[in-house]
C-alpha cells in the first residue's frame, strides 16, 4: 500500500439518474506517469476533481497521497499540484510575482521561494524575461512555466488537465521532457489528454468510457489486447461503444 | 496569515498594473465632483432677461436697475415689443421676460397696486421656476423700499433662509451623494469583476486546488477594495472641503466608520454578483446597470424620494446606499452624533449580514 498513491474502490459520483462516474477502480504508483483518457463527457473531469479534494463522490472509496477523498481534502490539497487545460497563471503579474504568489499560497517559505524561483528561472532560460509580465511570453513558455509552478511545492502529485492544448510539436515534446523529469523526482504525474501519441509516453494508461474504465494498462499491452498499431486505434475502438454524447 | 498577505499582496498588483480599474476607480469620483459641482448646479447665473418697457417712467427704471445689478441677469432690452419676444422664444434665444404695462409707475403710486408679466421658458421647468423666485424676490424688496416712504403700506415681506446650507452652496448636497454612488460602484462593480475575472481566466480553479481556503480567497479579493474606497472617500472628502468649500460639521471618524460599514455593504454585494455571473460582461452589466441607475435615482440626492409614488418610495428602502446618503448628510452637514442615525447604521448592517449570507451560501453551493 505504501507504494499505492492514488487508490480508487469502486468510485461514484452520481448527479440524478447520471452516473458520471460509474464504480472505477485503479492505483496509481508513485513515481508513475497515469494518462487518463477518454471523450469529452466520459467523466474524467468529475473524476479528477474528486481526487483533487473538490467535490466529493457518491460511493465508494479514494484515497490521494494516504488521505481520504471524503474526510481529507484539506491534505490532500497540500500534497497535489494542479494544472488545467485553460492557462492558469496571472498574466498581468511577473514571471517572478507568479513564482512567489503560488509559492506563498502553498506555504512555501520565503527564503525557499527565493532560491528554487532563481533556479527555476535559469533552468527555464527564462532569466531576462523574470521581470517581465507573463502576457507577454509565448504560449508554450507559459505552459512549461505553468507547469513548473505546480511543482514548485514539490508536491507528491501533480495533476494535469490536458496541459499540451493548443502548443507546437516541438514544445510538447520539451513539455513531455519536464514531464519525465519530474517523475524521475519521484512524483507520480497524473494526466488527461486528447492527444494519442502522448498516451504512448504514458507508463500505464487508462481509459474511460461512460464513465467507466473500459482499458488500463501500459499503452504496449492495450495495443496487443486491441490489435491495434497504435493508440489511436485503440481509442477508437473503445471510443466507439460510448452509448452517452459528449456534453 | 503569510498566505493571506501573499494574496491581498497579488490583488494589490492586479488593481495596480489594470489601468482602466484605476480610472474608474479615481477617475471617476473627480469628473463627478467637478460635473456636479461645477455643470449641474441648480442655481441660475447670468441668465439673458428680456425687457420690454411700456411704461418707461421712473419706477419701472428703479427696478430694472435693481435686476440687473443682481448677479442673475443680464438685461436685454433690444426687443421692442411682445411679438420680438415670442420670435426670440421660439428661436430659443430667449428663456424669459419681463414686461412692464404702460402706465406701470402711475398705477403703482396711485392705485397701490401695478401689474408686470414675467414670461419664462416652460420647457424647462428648473429654470422656469428660478427665474419667476428671483424676480419675484427683486420685485418684493423693491416693493418694500418704495413703501418704506410711505408709512401706511404694511408688506410681508418673505425672507428664505436655507437651514444647513445658508448660502445656498449646491455642492452640500451632492458630495454626500456622490459618496454613496462612487462607492457602489467601486466596490461592488469592480469587486465583482475581480472574482469573475478569475474564474473566467481558469486561475479560480487553481485556487480552489491549492490550500488556500475559499472563503478567504473572497476575502482576499475584497481587501483591496476596502483600502482603496477609504482613501477615495479621503480623496473626495479634500476635494469637497478644499475644491467646493464644504465644511464637514460632525465627527470625521463617525463619518469614515459608517462609510467603512458601506463598503462592506458593497463589496457583499459585488461577492453576491460575482457568486452568481460565470462572465466579466454579466458581471459589469449587473452591478453597472444593475445598481448605477437605482442608487442615482432612489439614493435621493437627484430626485426627491418625497415626492415619488408610494411603490417607489417603498423600492427604495432596499437600496443600501439611500440609508448611507441619510447618515452622511446628517453626520457631514448637520453635525448629529451616532444617536441620531443609529436606525439608518442598522438597516446597513442588517442588509451587510443578509448579502454575505447569501453570497457564502451561493459559494458554496457552487463548489460542491
Amino acid at each position: 500500500m505504501t507504494d499505492k498513491v492514488i487508490s480508487c474502490r469502486e468510485l461514484t459520483k452520481r448527479f440524478g439518474d447520471f452516473y458520471a462516474v460509474d464504480k472505477i477502480t485503479f492505483d496509481v504508483s508513485k513515481g508513475e506517469i497515469f494518462g487518463f483518457l477518454g471523450a469529452n463527457g466520459a467523466g474524467k473531469t468529475t473524476a479528477m476533481r474528486i481526487l483533487c479534494g473538490l467535490s466529493f463522490p457518491t460511493s465508494g472509496q479514494a484515497t490521494v497521497a494516504g488521505y481520504d477523498v471524503y474526510t481529507q481534502q484539506e491534505s490532500i490539497k497540500k500534497n497535489i499540484g494542479y494544472m488545467s487545460q485553460k492557462f492558469s497563471l496571472y498574466e498581468n503579474l511577473t514571471v517572478e510575482e507568479n513564482i512567489t504568489f503560488f509559492g506563498g499560497v502553498y506555504g512555501v517559505p520565503a527564503a525557499t521561494i527565493k532560491e528554487r524561483s532563481r533556479q527555476l528561472i535559469s533552468n527555464l532560460g527564462l532569466t531576462n524575461e523574470a521581470k517581465k509580465l507573463v502576457a507577454g511570453l509565448p504560449l508554450g513558455w507559459k505552459q512549461k512555466l505553468a507547469f513548473s509552478v505546480a511543482i514548485f511545492h514539490e508536491p507528491k502529485i501533480v495533476f494535469l488537465d490536458e496541459p499540451t492544448g493548443g502548443v507546437d510539436p516541438v514544445t510538447r515534446r520539451q513539455f513531455w521532457d519536464m514531464i519525465y523529469e519530474a517523475a524521475a523526482n519521484g512524483i507520480t504525474v497524473f494526466v488527461t489528454t486528447h492527444y494519442m501519441d502522448e498516451a504512448e509516453y504514458c507508463n500505464r494508461v487508462t481509459i474511460m468510457v461512460d464513465g467507466k474504465v473500459e482499458a488500463l494498462d501500459t499503452p504496449g499491452n492495450l495495443k496487443q489486447q486491441f490489435n491495434a498499431s497504435s493508440m489511436d486505434e485503440v481509442f477508437y475502438q473503445l471510443a466507439r461503444r460510448a452509448t452517452r454524447s459528449a456534453d | 496569515m503569510k498566505q493571506f498577505l501573499v494574496f491581498i499582496r497579488k490583488e494589490f498588483f492586479h488593481v495596480f498594473r489594470d489601468r482602466r480599474t484605476l480610472l474608474i476607480m479615481f477617475g471617476l469620483p473627480l469628473v463627478q465632483i467637478v460635473l456636479f459641482g461645477y455643470a449641474l448646479t441648480s442655481e441660475v447665473k447670468n441668465i439673458t432677461l428680456t425687457v420690454i418697457d411700456n411704461s418707461r417712467d421712473e419706477n419701472s427704471r428703479q427696478l430694472v436697475n435693481k435686476i440687473r445689478s443682481s448677479s442673475y441677469f443680464v438685461v436685454d432690452e433690444s426687443s421692442i415689443d411682445y411679438n420680438d419676444v415670442l420670435a426670440a422664444f421660439r428661436k430659443g434665444s430667449a428663456k424669459c421676460a419681463l414686461i412692464f404695462p404702460a402706465g406701470f409707475g402711475n398705477d403703482l403710486l396711485h392705485q397701490g397696486k401695478a401689474q408686470i408679466q414675467i414670461l419664462t421658458d416652460g420647457s424647462d421647468p428648473n429654470t422656469a421656476k428660478t427665474v419667476v423666485n428671483y424676480i419675484s424676490s427683486i420685485t418684493t424688496a423693491y416693493q418694500h423700499e418704495i413703501s418704506r416712504q410711505r408709512p401706511l403700506k404694511y408688506l410681508i415681506i418673505p425672507e428664505p433662509r436655507m437651514l444647513y446650507n445658508e448660502e445656498g452652496n449646491g455642492s452640500l448636497n451632492f458630495i454626500p451623494g456622490v459618496m454613496a454612488l462612487v462607492l457602489m460602484i467601486v466596490c461592488t462593480a469592480l469587486t465583482s469583476v475581480s472574482v469573475v475575472r478569475e474564474k473566467e481566466t481558469g486561475t479560480m480553479e487553481i485556487l480552489l486546488v491549492s490550500p488556500f481556503k475559499p472563503l478567504l480567497v473572497l476575502i482576499a479579493k475584497a481587501v483591496p477594495y476596502l483600502i482603496l474606497s477609504l482613501l477615495n472617500i479621503i480623496m473626495i472628502l479634500l476635494l469637497a472641503v478644499f475644491v467646493l468649500n464644504v465644511t464637514i460639521k460632525g465627527s470625521i471618524i463617525l463619518l469614515f466608520l459608517e462609510s467603512m460599514l458601506f463598503i462592506i455593504t458593497c463589496l457583499s454585494f459585488g461577492l453576491m454578483i460575482s457568486n452568481t455571473t460565470n462572465s466579466q460582461q454579466t458581471a459589469l452589466l449587473l452591478s453597472m446597470m444593475g445598481l448605477m441607475i437605482p442608487t442615482m435615482i432612489f439614493t435621493g440626492f437627484m430626485f426627491p424620494l418625497e415626492n415619488m409614488p408610494k411603490i417607489f418610495q417603498l423600492i427604495s428602502n432596499l437600496v443600501p446606499s439611500r440609508w448611507y446618503f441619510l447618515i452622511i448628510k446628517a453626520v457631514m452637514l448637520k453635525g448629529l452624533g451616532f444617536k441620531y442615525i443609529w436606525k439608518e447604521t442598522l438597516v446597513l448592517l442588517a442588509m451587510t449580514l443578509i448579502l454575505l449570507t447569501i453570497a457564502l451560501k451561493k459559494f458554496k453551493t457552487r463548489l460542491s
